[in-house]
């Protein structure tokens, strides 16, 4: 167990490792930021010198070594945008990608559970054709195209919602919708799945020969079984709605991590873009981490395997 | 058959039918059996003969591709088959209770004992908790689990195989029902569990006047456990009758081929696989008698056309040619096993 765990964790780092060095070299690849920070029409030495203010006239090698030197200690380094440390500015947009991937949530699993029961319940039935339809809609339909017909319904013909920005629980509304939409289909097709797997089982039998009626096979001796699964997935997908949303926050003007590394990718802002996406990729890593590590545990098959 | 019946199946056909309709599973076939009150029926039969399908269509559980296209299922002299689903429910657990094949998988992992055991009398009675509950631990008491108020309080994975397997016993008893359906468990237990398990299938049978289906590969558990036998084959019942007249004289050469095949078994544990041959395709019976083509005995009429049930001595009745009192008579020297 101790061997597998070290292992895992080995990987992990392995895996944060790679990202480091991709992103360190994707974002060098974009361009050079200083024509977009300097004033329009500044001189080539003013250039040079804010070259040098951010060390981007060192060689690659060097940049990465010192980049990796201050990651170590924590430290992701100086905006060059906003000219402040990194985290600060990652940790101020933090809360709100948190608060629009929890109304997000919320809204995949109060669409998505119930849809997926009704679909296994009747199986094969209406309802679970339906039930398909939306799944392939929720999954295939990008959210920046359902965010921008939300804009159109809601903003621009109805006026009922305000189109972008953040403040009210309004303003929550259509973009956790968008963002919430693919996880929607996903915690549907899971929970019918598991639903199903639960139905077949011989408790859910032994339930129905108890002379149970049916209301309470389904609502009390399949539903927390068959939520199991889709619990788990839904914590794997909080910390993935935390660090997907970049498309949703964009359109809407949503002030969130997502909004940040947008802002950093358009000026070029180096330190902003690799924080936030290593910092997404850890999130990721540690939750990967943690489930294989809680699996190891349930299941002893797996530490044999492995 | 003296006896009034307490459970009568009469021509009862149970199909699986695929999605299209385009195949038919006959599980069941045509099958009549009489169960008295407090007497045990044994059901042997090899994989996939349709023994499960059976018990679960008298509960009226079947999956949903299966269909009952015909027969009647009298119980208490009350056709089941008429019965609405409501009126179903308040039949089973109460009046017809069922053991399923595994009863290791059959408890809820995420319920208590207690809930689980008691979940039947709260909705068959209208017991309040507290007293569902320690109806509940006199169960548990009855089937043997040690220190009853405490387990009523853990969940399954607490429990051994063996234990689970006495809860599940205490929940089939819980309402005290006419008839019991115990599919043998095929998960290998440890012989010695297996057998106290029967042991207690036997005193809950005789301290409740129960009558009990007991479904097994097994002929050794039979001749302990049961009056009567029903040997099924390919989803018919080629043999009926009380079980020391099958045993004396086997009229049927598959029930014959069983029987011999008992020392063999003698682990108790080994499967009915003794006998050549593969189990026919039931979306695609033979014409005429299924067992024709492993049958030692088959002659000429046998595979023109499907032998009928003919009474034998002792209420037993058999559906073979070889038992017609003309038909294949001359033959059955040949096919002497
Ligand atoms: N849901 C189903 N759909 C289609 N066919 C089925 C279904 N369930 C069972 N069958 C078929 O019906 C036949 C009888 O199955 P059944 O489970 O009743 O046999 P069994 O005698 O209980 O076997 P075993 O001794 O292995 O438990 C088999 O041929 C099986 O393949
Ligand atoms: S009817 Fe013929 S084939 Fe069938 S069991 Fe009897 S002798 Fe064998
Ligand atoms: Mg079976």
């Amino acid at each position: 167990m101790a061997r597998y765990i070290t292992r895992r964790v080995a990987y992990s780092f392995l895996s944060l490792f790679l990202l480091s060095l991709t992103i360190f070299l994707f974002v060098r690849v974009t361009g050079d930021p200083t024509t977009l920070l300097v004033e329009p029409g500044a001189s080539q030495a003013d250039i040079d010198a804010m070259r040098e203010r951010f060390g981007l006239d060192r060689s690659l090698w060097v940049q990465y070594a010192s980049f990796v030197r201050s990651l170590v200690h924590g430290d992701f380094g100086q905006s060059f945008y906003y000219r402040t440390p990194v985290l600060e500015l990652y940790l101020s947009r933090l809360p709100n990608s948190l608060l629009l991937a929890l109304a997000a949530m919320a809204f995949s699993l109060l669409i998505g559970v119930p849809s997926g029961i009704l679909a296994a319940v009747r199986v094969g039935r209406f309802w679970d054709r339906a039930g398909k339809v939306f799944s392939l809609l929720g999954l295939s339909l990008p959210s920046f195209w359902v965010g921008l017909v939300l804009i159109l319904f809601f903003s621009v013909y109805l006026e009922w919602l305000p189109s972008s920005g953040s403040g009210t629980a309004l303003h929550l509304l259509m973009p956790a919708f968008a963002l919430g939409w693919y996880f929607a289909a996903a915690h549907m097709r899971l929970t019918r799945s598991s639903m199903l797997e639960v139905l077949g089982s011989d408790y859910i039998k032994l339930a129905r020969l108890k002379g149970l009626p049916e209301s309470l096979v389904i609502a009390k001796h399949a539903f927390k079984n068959a939520l199991i699964p889709v619990l788990t997935l839904a914590g794997i997908n909080l910390v993935i709605m935390i660090n997907v949303a970049v498309v949703v926050e964009t359109v809407f003007a949503w002030p969130g991590i997502g909004r940040l590394l947008y802002e950093g990718i358009t000026f070029r802002d180096f330190p902003v873009v690799q924080a936030v996406v290593l910092l997404g990729g850890a999130m990721i890593v540690i939750v990967n981490l943690l489930i294989d590590i809680l699996y190891a545990v349930i299941d002893p098959r797996i530490r044999l395997e492995a | 058959m003296s006896t009034r019946a307490l459970l009568e199946l009469q021509n009862l056909s149970t199909h699986y039918v695929s999605a299209k309709g385009r195949r038919v599973v006959r599980a069941v076939e045509d099958v009549s059996l009489r169960v008295a009150a407090g007497e045990t029926l044994g059901i042997v039969g090899e994989s996939g003969s349709g023994k499960s399908t059976l018990a679960l269509s008298i509960l009226r559980l079947l999956p949903p591709a299966a269909r009952i296209p015909s027969g009647r299922m009298l119980f208490e002299g009350e056709d089941l088959l008429q019965k609405s689903d409501a009126e179903m429910r308040r039949v089973r657990g109460k009046r017809i209770a069922m053991i399923l094949q595994d009863p290791m998988a059959s408890l809820n992992p995420l319920f208590t004992i207690g809930d689980q055991v008691a979940e039947p009398i709260r909705v068959h009675e209208g017991a309040t908790r507290a007293s569902a509950w320690a109806r509940a631990r006199d169960l548990l008491k009855a089937v043997r689990i040690p220190s009853p108020q405490a387990r009523l309080s853990q969940h399954p994975h607490e429990m051994s195989g063996g234990m689970r397997q006495r809860i599940v016993g205490a929940i089939g008893i819980s309402c005290e029902p006419r008839l019991l359906i115990a599919d043998e468990p095929t998960t290998s237990l440890d012989l010695t569990i297996q057998a106290q398990y029967l042991n207690l299938l036997r005193e809950l049978q005789r301290a409740h006047g129960l009558a009990l289906i007991f479904i097994t590969h097994n002929l050794g558990i039979v001749a302990k456990m049961c009056d009567q036998l029903a040997v099924m084959y390919a989803g018919r019942v080629v043999e009926q009758g009380p079980v020391r007249q099958i045993f004396k004289a086997p009229a049927h050469p598959y029930t014959r081929a069983l029987l011999s095949s008992i020392p063999r078994m003698s682990d108790g544990r080994q499967r009915l696989t003794a006998i050549d041959g593969q189990p026919p395709d039931l979306s695609a019976l033979p014409p005429g008698c299924a067992f024709a083509p492993r049958c030692p005995s088959a002659f000429d009429a046998c595979r023109a056309a499907e032998p009928p049930e003919i009474a034998g001595v002792a209420n037993s009745r058999v559906r073979c040619w070889l038992a017609a009192p003309d038909a294949g008579r001359g033959k059955a020297g040949n096919g002497a096993l």
